[in-house]
């Protein structure tokens, strides 16, 4: 059992959250209420990292962020940090590769939100910020709350894009996933099943539980 | 809803107490060898003889030469790189970014390896592979691939010697390096495969399979060679001598590798 990778995936899936959850709320909400021109091409870039193949993504954040292209020596030179094979250049992947699976869920449980709600709390005197506060984001709760858990769990099993870009360092950037991978070629498959089995009852665990949540929320309101 | 509220807190903060401990935010540098995936074993028993008797502490990665390669001329933060073939460390000295043009470590031997109960027999000369091929008792046969794992390149040079490369080529598969086609080997889903006799040694692969070494004059020799890269911490530079004395030398030919003369 590799805890040190396992903690090194928990460390990920909570700083990609937290990064990813003030931005992909305000994106989410901002896409299901907007009628700007060019609103499909933004959702299908919002939607790209989940159709592209994971090396697709790989190959292109290796060679943008590396520290032979202009992006990677700019950063290095401007701020003293390395943007690839290390945990900050894991944390850029996971962040664009989950994307989708935060934007997607929060999208869809505002696009539910009947536009008269909104209305009402505006007569109402209610602020932007106080209808987004305390009347929408109590309605989008359950699709907030799986979207949480989708991304949390898809960075813990992202495999390809990891393996692209992070250089199976231990403690820097072997997640658990590149872990069990590791465990399968060294002819240690003891290792890879218990790992393998911690993976696929937490994330039955997780999803099952947000599932039960958001069911338990629906029948409440 | 107030028990999905605490709950909720309660998860963001247990996201913000890992996200404090993250590696980023530590300081520190642990001497980090990348090492050809032949080495896995034996280098394993190396470092960790070295870090007993030395107190340094290392960190072992492994994967395919030619990988490592790119990934250190992308500035990947590796201290020491051993690869299996000499030419990957030439061409990092030739770009730079190596402190010198290295020390030849170690010679290494492939072999065909073969599962318990495959109709394959394992014959270095591969008659019985020519033989198999023909009447069909081979489906599947594993060799690391070629393009960028140094043991896939000979392997696919005695296949060539042997007149069998044309024939075999559909039944190939190709491990992304020799450890994982060692795996595919030894999976029982090929009928054999061509792999690393470091690795055939390891107590690991006891009873996965028969072994034969192929004879060394059927492709090129694998003179594995290792190099010191640019910023290399002192730690590195001590476990790069130790793994010239006789100590360590006599750990690698005990996993059959020959030791070079320079």
């Amino acid at each position: 059992m590799d805890w040190q990778a396992l903690i090194l995936s928990l460390q990920l899936a909570a700083v990609t959250l937290l990064v990813l959850l003030p931005a992909g709320l305000w994106l989410g909400r901002w896409l299901a209420y907007t009628q700007v021109a060019g609103k499909s091409f933004i959702e299908a870039v919002v939607v790209l990292p989940l159709v592209l193949p994971p090396t697709v993504l790989g190959y292109y954040l290796l060679v943008s962020m590396g520290g032979a292209s202009p992006l990677g020596a700019w950063v290095q030179q401007t701020f003293g940090v390395r943007l690839s094979f290390n945990f900050l250049g894991l944390l850029i992947a996971s962040i664009i590769f989950n994307i989708p699976f935060l934007v997607q869920p929060v999208q869809r449980a505002f696009e539910a939100i009947p536009r008269q709600l909104g209305e009402a709390a505006a007569v109402s005197g209610l602020s932007t910020w106080q209808t987004f506060w305390r009347v929408e984001l109590p309605l989008a709760w359950p699709g907030v709350l799986s979207a949480c858990v989708l991304t949390f769990v898809h960075t813990l099993g992202e495999f390809g894009v990891v393996l692209m870009v992070g250089g199976s360092i231990p403690g820097e950037t072997k997640t658990i996933a590149i872990s069990i991978y590791d465990r399968v070629q060294s002819f240690d498959l003891a290792g890879a099943n218990q790992m393998s089995l911690l993976l696929l009852l937490f994330s039955l665990g997780a999803v099952g539980a947000s599932f039960f949540a958001s069911a338990r929320l629906a029948v409440r309101r | 809803m107030t028990l999905i509220c605490r709950f909720a807190t309660a998860a963001l903060v247990a996201a913000v107490f890992f996200a404090s401990t993250v590696p980023a935010l530590r300081a520190q540098t642990v001497t980090t060898v990348a090492a050809a995936s032949d080495l896995k074993f034996a280098i394993e028993e190396v470092a960790a003889r070295f870090e007993k008797d030395t107190g340094n502490r290392l960190r072992l990665v492994f994967g395919s030469s030619g990988n490592f390669k790119t990934q250190i001329l992308q500035d990947a933060p590796f201290h020491l790189f051993m690869s299996a073939d000499e030419n990957f460390v030439y061409q990092l000295a030739d770009a730079g970014k190596t402190v010198d043009r290295g020390r030849a470590y170690a010679i290494g031997r492939i072999g065909i390896m073969v599962p318990p109960g495959s109709p394959l027999k394992a014959d270095g000369e591969f008659n019985d592979l020519a033989a198999a091929l023909k009447d069909g008792r081979l489906q599947k046969f594993a060799i690391a691939n070629p393009e960028h794992a140094p043991y896939g390149a000979r392997a696919k040079e005695a296949l060539q010697h042997a007149g069998l490369w044309n024939a075999i080529q559909g039944k190939l598969v190709l491990g992304e390096n020799i450890s994982q086609a060692a795996q595919f080997a030894t999976s029982g889903s090929a009928q054999g495969g061509v792999i690393a006799y470091s690795l055939a040694l390891a107590p690991a692969m006891k009873g996965l399979g028969s072994f034969a070494l192929i004879p060394e004059s059927w492709h090129q020799p694998l003179k594995q060679r290792m190099v010191l890269i640019k910023g290399a911490p002192p730690a590195a530079r001590a476990f790069y001598d130790y793994l010239s004395t006789p100590g360590a030398q006599k750990v690698m030919v005990r996993y059959g590798f020959v030791t070079p003369k320079e």
